[in-house]
């Protein structure tokens, strides 16, 4: 295998105040690949992205390795974050109606990550910006880049922090459920484009997710996340394999069009699959 | 088409409300005038003034007609800009405040700049420390800055920086001295000295001036740095501070930028309502500084009970908060492009 | 918003779930150091207030021409006035008249601000419209300027002070009040209240206004410095109180003309207004967050 993007060892992370440990014991490596992490609301798997980023402030992150191509995450202080976020590593949020600056015009929010990056005048900035918007699939970007965030729509908006965030060409972009704020109907379209840009630049992804169909049809591994912990990591292509009876219960709890209509499984939660893994 | 048309319908429905408030503010004015105790008529005649003449002028300031057709005669008077004559000084009402205005502009406006300057910065810093030492002891300062009474506080300041530290000028606009020495053009001190080019009264004039602005900016800051520190909790847990940070832009950066940059209209609405009230303060400042603005024309017709005079004065004060209000509420339409 | 969550179960097991509320505030308004601050101030206040004639070490009126403009010490801590009258004697007397101004002014403005509050809420329509063109005109002046206004026009006294003010304070409890009653008019047991055939006087008075209750307690609360500041400054111009009354305010205007040479003339009655009015505006502050559900939650 070639030399991976991000490898993590034994990550851990406590919130200020809290008594326990948010996340524990988590690790993987990430190639030029796509990776989904699942897990119910609550299980960390946010956490683990903006942990990635060094966006929890208050969070006291230990981990024996958090190692980001040439750069040792555990050691760079937040000087050196500032050059790293947004140009080699990034995230797209969930929501565009909250994640874009609500006064800003879009194109000027786009711009300001490659302002912030490259020294640009502005000009180049907006030719830059508006060759991304049309990578985004926007038809009229000239139109939009003047556009207020209020008057776009969803679908357009998640498409806008696409090019926002690929826009500086990073190795690492973090997915924080980038879909489930949109109407079904635009959520493939956006994944597609999202897919193609993160595949023809090769481009390591990290796709958080909480819908176990829609990570096993994008992403080549699958790491299942349950209270803190991975519980097991699957390529996509093999979920239906999976062994650990968690995962198994999520499957279980996915309707099927086509199934006959039975009773849909409920998920079960035993207290010892969080013991697991540290014990 | 549909939208210019809404519009057209907001702007004429605001129109009707400032219509009817006005109106309110005149039957309030009107009824202040009316109940006040001093006899308008004694006061134009004097007291030794036979029947006959009390009688005539009675008559002709018509108090004897029905109080609905007084009151349509006092906004007859009013639409055509006439506010009656002051009693003290003989002078039409409105002439006198015109005269009294710039002083009263002039420190209104030094405040507000002072009040600005300090709670705007003030507030963002306790906001941006939440719960932390700095956002308490912000806290407990423009409390006790709004907390305190300020003709007392004017006072004090006077005995401390005035006569025993000598720091700054003592009542009034001016040293007795220079008083009369430049020509009133814009009534505006500052700027009519150095239109004269009188560079000592004019340093005098500031020397006078910081301490009245400094105590009513410092007393307004507490209104302006509550609201900016609430604006910016607002923006502070917005998710698009987390996008401007994964972007690459430091915490400084994200907070003038894109937090301190999304309030900026809102903050002037604040600061527009916060000037207003400072005529409010300026009533108790101008009489502790001697300081002959429109605060002070208004206390001493108040005590020796000049109606016009009273009731002109609180029109304008209302005049002036209204269309405030409604200078706020136009700026935030205009700049906020959510509302367009 | 935030009062309604907390009174809900008032609703239904009135008193004892209601004094745990107030045990609750109380608790939470102890644990910080300003607003705890404010309501020892303002307990004392009362005390003072209750106790004046023990308290108090001389009459507040006896003059003692003798002994005029003393400075602080022998015998009167905070020295004497013009007239040789005890200045702490005096300061002790008016905290009586603070809260005469406090208490009057609540009990007119409560009432007033509920009533027209809650009847233009639930009502809604065009009595809504008209009472809050009114509430606006008289919100459209700064409050001591209209205060001025109306004792100017009933002439000035103490109790015409009372009145300018009350007249004055009102507007900003009706607004509230009817915010208050536009989110319970639509509430079920209103609904069932009116299908049993109460008539709307009764529905406001017995289900809107306990409803609306601790928010505008809360509200005067935090009015309280504006008051007092009003009142002291009517009093500093000799429109409120009238000499020889013992009313901080006036007390300062007196004390002015002597205050290059005697100080404590103006310097204390001025600090008994600062504190009674920075106790009021502390207090408002923690029952704001008391009050302020995203708050309470916090650690």
């Amino acid at each position: 295998m070639e030399k991976p993007v991000l490898d993590i060892r034994n990550l851990a992370i406590r919130y200020a105040g809290a008594s326990r440990d948010s996340v524990r014991g988590v690790s993987f490596t990430l190639g030029r690949e796509r990776l989904g992490i699942v897990g119910e609301s609550g299980s960390g798997k946010s956490t683990v992205g903006r942990a990635i980023l060094k966006l929890l402030p208050t969070a006291q992150i230990t981990a024996d390795r958090m190692q980001f191509e040439d750069i040792d995450l555990l050691k760079t202080s937040e000087r050196e974050m500032l050059k790293i976020r947004g140009r080699r590593m990034s995230m797209i949020l969930q929501d565009p109606k909250y994640s874009l600056n609500p006064i800003q015009r879009v194109g000027r929010q786009v711009a300001e990550t490659y302002m912030r990056h490259f020294p640009a005048t502005k000009a180049e900035a907006k030719a830059k910006t508006l060759a991304m918007l049309e990578a985004v699939k926007i038809r009229d970007p000239e139109r939009v880049h003047d556009l207020y965030p209020h008057e776009i729509s969803g679908g357009m908006g998640q498409r806008i922090m696409i090019a926002m965030m690929l826009l500086a060409e990073p190795e690492l972009v973090i997915a924080d459920e980038p879909t489930s704020a949109l109407d079904v109907t635009v959520r493939l379209q956006v994944l597609e484009i999202l897919n193609g840009l993160v595949r023809d630049r090769g481009i390591g992804l990290i796709m958080i997710s909480h819908d176990l169909n829609l990570v096993r049809n994008f992403c080549d591994r699958v790491l299942i996340m349950f209270d803190g912990q991975v519980v097991e990591t699957l390529r996509a292509s093999e979920l239906d394999n999976a062994q650990h009876p968690y995962t198994r219960g999520l499957l279980a709890a996915q309707p099927r069009i086509g199934d006959r209509r039975k009773m849909l499984s409920v998920l079960d939660r035993r207290p010892e699959w969080s013991q697991e893994v540290t014990a | 088409m549909q939208n210019a048309q809404l519009r057209l319908k907001s702007v004429s429905s605001q129109a009707t409300t400032i219509l009817i408030t006005l109106l309110g503010l005149l039957v309030l004015t009107f009824v202040i005038g009316r109940m006040m105790p001093a006899d308008p008529v004694r006061a134009i005649v004097g007291e030794d003034a036979t029947r006959e003449t009390y009688e005539m002028v009675y008559h002709q300031l018509g108090l004897d007609r029905p109080i609905w057709e007084q009151f349509l005669r006092y906004l007859g008077d009013v639409l055509t800009g006439d506010f009656g004559t002051s009693i003290r000084t003989g002078q039409p009402v409105m002439q006198d405040i015109l005269r009294a205005m710039p002083a009263t502009i002039e420190l209104a406006t030094f405040a507000i700049l002072i009040g600005a300057g300090l709670g705007i910065p003030l507030g963002v810093t306790a906001a941006v420390n939440k719960d932390k030492w700095q956002d308490h002891i912000i806290r407990v300062f423009s409390l006790f800055g709004h907390s305190m009474p300020i003709f007392w506080t004017g006072m004090i300041a006077l005995i401390v920086f005035y006569a025993h530290l000598g720091w700054v000028g003592g009542s009034g606009r001016m040293e007795q001295f220079y008083i009369g020495m430049v020509d009133e053009r814009t009534g505006f001190l500052l700027i009519d000295s150095l239109l004269a080019g009188e560079m000592d009264v004019f340093w005098s004039a500031v020397n006078h001036l910081i301490l009245p602005a400094s105590l009513l900016g410092y007393s307004s800051s507490a209104y302006i740095t509550r609201m900016t520190r609430s604006f910016m909790l607002d923006q502070l847990g917005q998710e698009y501070m987390t996008t401007a940070r994964v972007k690459g832009l430091s915490r400084g950066q994200t907070i003038w930028l894109h937090a301190f940059g999304n309030i900026r209209v809102q903050l002037v609405t604040i600061v527009a309502l916060a000037y207003g009230s400072l005529l409010e303060g300026a009533v108790l400042i101008e009489t502790v500084f001697a300081w002959p603005g429109f605060g002070q024309y208004l206390t001493n017709n108040l005590i020796i009970g000049d109606m016009n005079a009273v009731m002109t004065c609180v029109l304008i004060v209302g005049v002036i908060f209204i269309v405030l209000n409604l200078l706020s509420d136009l700026l935030y339409r205009t700049f906020d492009p959510r509302t367009k | 918003m935030t009062v309604k969550d907390t009174d809900m179960p008032r609703q239904a097991s009135q008193l004892p779930s209601s004094l745990l509320v107030l045990r609750n505030i109380l608790t939470f308004l102890m644990r910080s150091p300003t607003s705890a601050f404010g309501l020892i101030v303002l307990g004392l206040l009362i005390v003072i207030a209750a106790f004046a004639p023990l308290i108090a070490t001389h009459d507040p009126y006896a003059q003692d021409l003798a002994n005029t403009l003393k400075a602080p010490g022998n015998g009167h801590y905070f020295g004497t006035d013009e007239l040789g009258r005890d200045i702490f004697s005096r300061l002790v007397w008016g905290s009586r008249i603070s809260l005469t101004i406090i208490f009057l002014v609540s009990i007119v403005v409560g009432p007033i601000g509920m009533i027209v509050g809650t009847t233009a809420g639930y009502m809604g329509g065009r009595l809504d419209t008209i009472m809050m063109r009114i509430t606006d005109i008289f919100l459209s002046f700064p409050s001591l300027i209209l205060s001025l206004a109306f004792v100017a026009a009933l002439g000035p006294s103490l109790n015409n002070a009372i009145i300018a003010i009350a007249l004055t304070a009102w507007p900003p409890i009706a607004r509230l009040a009817r915010a208050e009653a536009m989110t319970f008019r639509k509430a079920d047991y209103i609904a069932a209240a009116r299908l049993q055939g109460a008539s709307d006087m009764r529905i406001i008075f017995k289900s809107i206004m306990p409803m609306c209750l601790p928010s505008v307690l809360i509200r005067l609360t935090l009015n309280m410095a504006t008051v007092i500041l009003t009142a002291a400054g009517l009093g500093f111009l000799g429109l409120g109180a009238q000499p020889p009354m013992p009313e901080w305010g006036a007390m300062i205007a007196t004390g002015r003309r002597y205050m290059i040479d005697s100080w404590w003339l103006v310097t204390f009655p001025g600090l008994a207004i600062l504190t009674v009015s920075l106790a009021f505006n502390l207090l408002g502050d923690g029952l704001r967050d008391a009050l302020d559900p995203k708050q309470m939650n916090r650690r």
